[in-house]
């Protein structure tokens, strides 16, 4: 182990000790900003989304309208005994006169219900999976009359929006990853030319092609990780302060954008996915340009 | 004794300029130690190239080691090259690298271990006469001592073949001597040693060496000996 660090230094000083590439380093610390900013939309995107997608498919409303008071009470009982059978439903509730009351105040103002106002059977249904067929079959046996609406219906164009977003994420950290490795290309290109005394008597001291590449490899993979820690650590932080704003809101939709420990060590990976993507560029242009050579 | 080198009407050409060797052909046996003469500009370093592999023939076939230079692939070039040392006309040192670090280049590029390297370049710098000098980076040596420190790194593989340009041009007699001292030792054991060289005082010290003369880029040959030496395979 002590010999092959030694080797890494002989390495580093071949190129030249001092010439750490700042350039490649700033670089890197630009597109990982970028890139972990991306990718925690991406990610917070996903959380939010399936949020979403697990209340679109476990909530429902039964509703059921009926100007015979005793006939719909009696109905709504029977309603909610038959859907608290169906399996998967966890929690079935009819709205009481209150809270409906409650919910036509915006458009009937303060003056009060009359108590003769027919108002429909509302009930809330909350399932652990996609009970919606099911539902609907119990609910049409008793009253053929009753409406099953996903409750969460409204979110479906958040959703789709969602949706949107999250594959704008995707094609930025791509696009970012494509200019990575167009960067670490031009920077190999460039320590070929900088360095071709150098490599020329490695050659003729009989260097293969890949301890050349090695050389250059070891060189941007160390200035790539620099850069990409220190991109990583001010994107991070930025994220973080957004997740703090973000639970602050108190929005179930925008609160479902929390991200979870996975995600953040997902993050926390990406410096290392692109050094590794610097790497294998540097190490396929070294190689090509040699190869071209006598 | 085998041939390890043979040229057979090679000719040279840099880009598209006239030919800087014409119809080159010769012989070189195992385990020989010749010395190539010429004036300036004769094509000594372009024939060199030619042997340790910088150049590729533009005409003819240079074989080496049994091996057709000119149609190696180029992966099978790095194996050959380790089997020969150099010691430039302009030394080629890594300025960055400091004496040890140049001297041990080779032994590092064929991968032996750091344990294993630092007895034999210790030992070869002693040789050289600059043990003093381990750590000094070459731009801070006299020419000399770049020299001493080009040929250290040349030998240090144990190649078999040993190819030398004007090896003594910056030294004076007595360390030219003790540097021909070392060709003839590293002969002994069986290395084959090619030097260009203008210094008769050099060619005289070595009388069992063949001597080869390059002029306008043509070997002079009168006899043949060259291209068919006697007992030549
Ligand atoms: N890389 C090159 N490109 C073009 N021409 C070259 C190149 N190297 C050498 N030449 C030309 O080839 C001819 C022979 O040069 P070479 O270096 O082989 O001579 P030499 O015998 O080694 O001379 P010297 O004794 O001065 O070292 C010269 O005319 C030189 O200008
Ligand atoms: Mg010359």
């Amino acid at each position: 182990m002590n010999g092959f660090r030694h080797r890494a230094a002989i390495d580093l000083r071949l190129l030249g000790e001092g010439q750490r590439s700042w350039v490649m380093a700033g670089i890197m610390a630009i597109m990982l900003f970028l890139t972990v900013l991306a990718g925690a939309l991406g990610l917070g995107v996903a959380r939010s989304a399936s949020g979403i997608d697990r209340q679109l498919a476990g909530q429902l409303t039964v509703q059921l309208v009926e100007p015979d008071a005793a006939v719909r009470d009696a109905r709504a009982a029977a309603l909610v005994a038959a859907i608290a059978r169906v399996p998967g439903v966890t929690r079935v509730r009819a709205a009481d006169r209150a809270e409906l009351a409650a919910l036509l105040k915006p458009w009937l103002g303060d003056v009060g219900l009359d108590p003769e106002l027919p108002l429909p059977v509302l009930i809330d249904v909350t399932a652990a999976r996609d009970v919606t067929g099911a539902v609907t079959a119990a609910a049409r046996r008793i009253a053929p009359q009753a409406q099953v609406d996903g409750s969460a219906r409204w979110l479906a164009p958040v959703r789709g929006l969602l949706a949107t977003l999250g594959w704008l994420a995707i094609g930025l950290v791509l696009v970012i990853a494509a200019a990575t490795a167009g960067v670490a290309l031009l920077v190999a290109r460039a320590g070929l030319d900088t360095h071709r005394d150098t490599i020329d008597v490695l050659h003729m001291l009989g260097s293969t092609d890949l301890q050349v590449a090695r050389l250059l490899q070891r060189r941007i993979a160390r200035d790539t990780l620099l850069g990409g820690a220190i991109g990583t650590l001010a994107a991070l932080a930025l994220v973080a302060l957004f997740q703090t704003r973000l639970a602050l809101t108190g929005s179930e939709v925008l609160g479902g954008a929390t991200l979870l420990a996975i995600d953040w060590t997902l993050l926390v990976l990406l410096p290392i996915g692109f050094a590794l993507l610097a790497t294998v560029a540097t190490r396929l242009t070294v190689l090509h340009t040699l190869g071209r050579k006598l | 004794m085998a041939n390890i080198v043979h040229f057979e009407n090679v000719g040279l050409r840099y880009g598209t300029g006239p030919e800087t060797l014409t119809d080159v052909s010769f012989t070189l046996a195992e385990g020989g130690f010749y010395f190539l003469t010429g004036p300036s500009g004769a094509g000594k370093t372009s024939l060199l190239k030619l042997l340790y592999l910088a150049q590729r023939p533009t005409r003819g076939v240079v074989r080496l080691f049994g091996e057709d230079a000119g149609a190696l692939p180029r992966v099978r070039l790095p194996g050959l090259r380790r089997r020969i040392g150099v010691v430039f006309q302009d030394f080629r040192l890594l300025p960055q690298l400091s004496a040890y670090d140049n001297v041990a280049l080779p032994l590092r590029v064929a991968g032996m271990r750091e344990s294993e390297i630092e007895a034999p370049v210790m030992e070869m710098l002693a040789w050289v006469g600059l043990s003093a000098r381990v750590t000094a980076r070459p731009p801070t040596l006299s020419g000399g001592e770049q020299q001493r420190i080009a040929i250290a790194r040349a030998v240090i593989a144990r190649p078999e073949i040993l190819v030398a340009d004007e090896p003594t041009g910056n030294v004076d007699p007595e360390m030219a001597d003790r540097l021909l001292h070392l060709f003839s030792a590293l002969n002994r054991l069986g290395t084959t040693i090619v030097v260009a060289t203008h210094d008769l005082h050099v060619i005289g010290r070595i009388p069992q060496a063949h001597l080869m003369r390059v002029e306008k880029g043509r070997l002079v040959d009168p006899t043949g000996l060259l291209r068919h030496p006697p007992g030549a395979a």
